[in-house]
């Protein structure tokens, strides 16, 4: 229930309201390109790439969809219902490829599968086979982006299916039998129906992160939304039409978006007080239970173990000459840019979520809310969606301090970190606010009306009470958005300063030149750090055992 | 029809229920009550099927279903089951629900069915609603309705209203049993609620340690429990120390009484004798008296807890309207309908510890 929005000055609301209105604008401004529609530029578009943009975009997102559909329900029900050799450790280390960002993937399997890499030459080596002789499938191509992201995005759905079928109670399965069910047709009646909201979200996710994705679609030279942007603004120099472009691609995320936060409610209502007892699971022994570990290998395999080991490789082959000052200055950049857009981002969380408890109105709800809807639009949309306003901003600035004070300002806000700082705020706003707000839900009313009766004063219960109860969630905020920073490329590459790199741009430049082996020791360093929430989510999951 | 003959259920070398027979015929309603741990729900899964028997069997009206090394899975047994959670489906309507044993039955008669049972509980407007949308109670009911919906030879209830309010217990627990005698359905209940018990059943068993301690009804249990436990588990009330006359006469301090219920004893035995509240009257002429050392009112009666002149501790119930303070000395007397007495040493040590 809303409470009645009461009239008289209230801080908590300008403090939610003046930086959800900011966080707001980018997304606006994009939403607002559509009111100057650049005709000749959409014509051009239309006779050549833009079906072409349509077309592979939905082709990715709808490919990602069913890859990881496939490999994370199908590994999540087997960790779920079967007991077999390494089991426990499995369970956890499928969430591994969530470290690697796309681009990074990409780039590894191109570097193991072209003409020139390993797989190839052991090939014509052992067959005896030259240039022409045969045929080998083209990785860098509509096809092998599908693989590539599905492998990566796989553990959104296999982690929301793992636990969509550990939380069935086990009375559940055994009121089917007892209305006659046989275990085959409860899979198919009840368990799986049930964790299909679980399931659903994390495709929608995956999904999302698809038709986000830039560097994996632009090293492999697929023609999607996403480089359709890029080029549009800064090949056809057309920043309105590409600020439109990203608004068709964002009405395709809005569709998932809803379908996601739909999925999301069912949820809730599919696992209401059915905690008792879970299902044991049944133990495999001898032949099958290989065969499932293996099976559940395939994807951890290739998702990670694989490109890890590549990259671990070429970065003992090159770290000789890699591991210089300049990669210093690079992992000194992204680790302060990192840390600097989490304090924000957190903070902002930290406000908003206390708003949020202290007023129950929508004008708090509905701000927030909207606040929170970046994490679902692409990095590149937002970039563009910040670009326009502070370029705009910057001129009008630059012009009247030249008229009043004779001094040129210069790209106060665009030619700086705020606008990174701006974009990633709005892109993972909804990552810190949904850990903080998880946090504060655990801390109860009642017990800010206990401390109070115990004689504290409401600082002292902020104090002694919430403080030590949200350091937790405070932390792990801090963290899973400094590691997502730290891998954000379309945006950065967008917005960051002029000689400002970052270990993505790097890495990302890098393999664009085919330097792929130079490119290994500051995509490790990624992937490393990218460890860190992987860590955290499989101690999360531990407790849906 | 349900009997079990010499029944034991182990987990690993565990043994967990030990030596249970007992019998219902169709339409007849049982309970088994028990602390905590006793084994009243392993009980009842190794009769819906989920748990294999050690040793004896389980027989329905087809057959024998289990016994050692005979496993008749749950589908094929024709029995239903309410569970404690209710383990109702969360993706699928209340008619829905009920219907879900029913794909047996065409699309008309499995309707039909439905109404029928939603008439029966009271919901009858609730068909379309998801679970989520109901109150406990509600879904206590959608519970029962779908598991008696296929028309089971036997309804197994576990615990079925522990996770309801006080209040609603009872009168839900009526209305279940009505239902069920409506439906002539047999039924088997586990709940450690005795007065759950009384409400339900015709029969119920008393279990500990995986043993039936006394299978028999309601009166029975209450008034001749077979031994101490059972005396001490159900009902209110104390042993009161007395000394064999002869094989017939007690004396107690409440002066001697004739007893036929424990044959064999001697002149000069220690024995208890179990006296319930309702057993004790208050008797303001009564030359036996006795000080009031609490008083708990219960609307209709008074139950007061005394301290009789030889230090034992009685309860006595008395009509509301008989108020003294707590300290006053008032007058009973005992009106026992039939002596219950326990031989003090003998019987403790071969009660199981």
């Amino acid at each position: 229930m809303l409470a009645k929005v009461s009239l008289r000055f209230d801080p908590w609301r300008w403090l939610v309201l003046l930086p959800a209105i900011v966080l707001a604008i980018p997304v606006l401004v994009i939403l607002l390109s559509l009111l100057q529609p650049q005709w000749d530029v959409w014509s051009h578009l239309r006779q050549t790439v833009l079906w072409l943009y349509i077309s592979n975009s939905l082709l990715l997102a709808f490919g990602v969809g069913v890859g990881a559909l496939f490999l994370g329900t199908g590994s999540a029900w087997l960790v779920s219902q079967y007991e077999f050799p390494g089991r426990r450790l499995l369970e956890w280390m499928l969430l591994l490829p969530l470290a690697i960002p796309a681009y990074i993937i990409a780039y590894t399997y191109t570097g193991l599968l072209d003409f020139a890499g390993p797989v190839q030459t052991h090939l014509r080596d052992l067959f005896g086979w030259r240039y022409g002789d045969y045929w080998f499938p083209e990785i860098r191509s509509l096809g092998g982006a599908i693989l590539m992201l599905s492998l990566v995005l796989y553990p959104y759905v296999y982690m929301l299916a793992r636990n969509g079928f550990r939380e069935q109670a086990a009375s559940l399965q055994e009121a089917s039998r007892t209305l006659g069910l046989t275990t085959r047709q409860h899979f198919w009646q009840v368990a799986l129906p049930l964790a299909r909201p679980a399931i659903l979200t994390g495709t929608a996710l995956a999904m999302m992160e698809a038709f986000a994705d830039y560097g994996t679609v632009q090293y492999f030279g697929v023609d999607t939304f996403t480089t359709g942007i890029f080029r549009t603004w800064f090949g056809l120099n057309n920043s309105l039409a590409a600020a439109q472009l990203a608004a068709m691609l964002t009405s395709f995320v809005l569709f998932l978006l809803v379908l996601e936060q739909w999925s999301r409610r069912k949820i809730r209502y599919y696992h209401q007080g059915q905690k008792d007892s879970r299902t044991p699971r049944k133990l495999l022994t001898g032949g099958r239970g290989w065969v499932v570990l293996l099976l559940c290998l395939l994807p951890l395999l290739f998702g990670f173990v694989v490109p890890a080991t590549q990259l671990t490789l070429w970065a003992l082959a090159t770290w000789q000459q890699t591991m210089d000052e300049r990669f210093l200055q690079l992992v000194w950049n992204s680790f302060s840019l990192a840390a600097l857009a989490a304090l924000l981002a957190v903070l902002l969380a930290v406000i908003f979520a206390y708003a949020r408890r202290l007023r129950r109105d929508w004008l708090v709800l509905v701000p927030v809310r909207l606040a929170a809807l970046g994490y679902a639009i692409p990095g590149t949309v937002i970039a563009i969606g910040v670009m326009l306003p502070l370029a705009f901003l910057d001129r009008h600035i630059d012009l009247l301090a030249e008229q009043w004070f004779g001094i040129r300002t210069g790209l106060l806000f665009s030619g700086t970190l705020f606008a990174l700082l701006l974009a990633y705020s709005v892109r993972f706003l909804a990552v810190s606010l949904h850990s903080v707000e998880a946090g504060l839900q655990r801390i109860r009313p009642n017990m800010d009306q206990a401390a109070r009766s115990l004689g504290c004063s409401p600082r002292q219960v902020l104090w002694r009470v919430h403080v030590p109860l949200l350091r937790g969630s405070v932390l792990t905020a801090l963290l899973l958005v400094f590691v997502d920073v730290l891998k954000e490329l379309p945006a950065t590459l967008i917005l960051r300063p002029f000689n400002f790199n970052t270990l993505a741009v790097r890495t990302f430049e890098l393999a664009s030149d085919e330097r792929l082996a130079d490119a290994s020791l500051s995509a490790l360093a990624i992937v490393l750090v990218g460890l860190l929430p992987v860590i955290i989510l499989a101690r999360s999951m531990e407790r849906v055992q | 029809m349900l009997v079990l003959e010499q029944l034991a259920v182990a987990y690993g070398p565990h043994t967990v229920v030990k030596d249970i027979s007992l019998s219902l015929s169709k339409g007849q309603i049982g309970c088994l009550v028990g602390p905590s741990g006793c084994g009243k729900t392993t009980l009842l899964r190794a009769i819906a099927g989920f748990e294999p028997v050690a040793q004896g069997q389980i027989s329905l009206s087809q057959g024998v279903v289990s016994a050692p090394g005979l496993l008749c899975p749950p589908e094929q047994r024709r029995l239903g089951m309410v569970f404690q959670d209710f383990a109702l489906f969360p993706h699928l309507t209340v008619a829905q629900n009920i219907g879900f044993g029913l794909r047996h039955l065409s699309r008309n008669a499995s309707q039909q069915r439905i109404r029928e049972l939603l008439q029966l509980v009271g919901l009858p407007d609730l068909a379309r609603r998801y679970i989520h949308q109901l109150s406990g109670g509600q879904q206590q009911r959608i519970a029962l309705a779908r598991a008696i919906a296929p028309k089971p030879e036997v309804l197994l209830l576990d615990e079925p209203f522990s996770s309801l309010d006080a209040e609603l217990r009872e009168s839900l627990a009526r209305d279940i049993r009505q239902i069920l005698k409506h439906e002539q359905m047999t039924a088997i209940m586990v709940t450690h609620d005795q007065f759950e018990a009384f409400t339900m059943a015709d029969l119920i068993g008393v279990m500990e340690h995986g043993r039936m301690q006394q299978w028999a009804t309601p009166y029975e249990l209450y008034h001749k429990p077979v031994n101490r436990f059972v005396a001490d588990f159900i009902g209110r009330g104390v042993l009161l120390a007395g000394q064999m006359l002869d094989a017939q006469q007690v004396k107690t301090s409440f002066g001697v009484f004739r007893q036929s219920y424990q044959p064999g004893l001697q002149q000069g035995d220690q024995v208890d004798v179990l006296i319930r509240p309702d057993d004790i009257v208050h008797d303001d002429d009564s030359g036996v008296t006795a000080k009031v050392l609490e008083k708990s009112f219960r609307g209709s009666h008074i139950l007061y807890s005394l301290e009789l002149k030889s230090g034992d501790q009685v309860y006595c119930l008395a009509l509301s309207h008989h108020n003294h303070a707590v300290g006053e000395m008032i007058g009973i007397r005992l009106d026992l309908d039939h002596m219950v007495v326990y031989p003090r040493l003998a019987v403790a040590s071969q009660e199981p510890a």
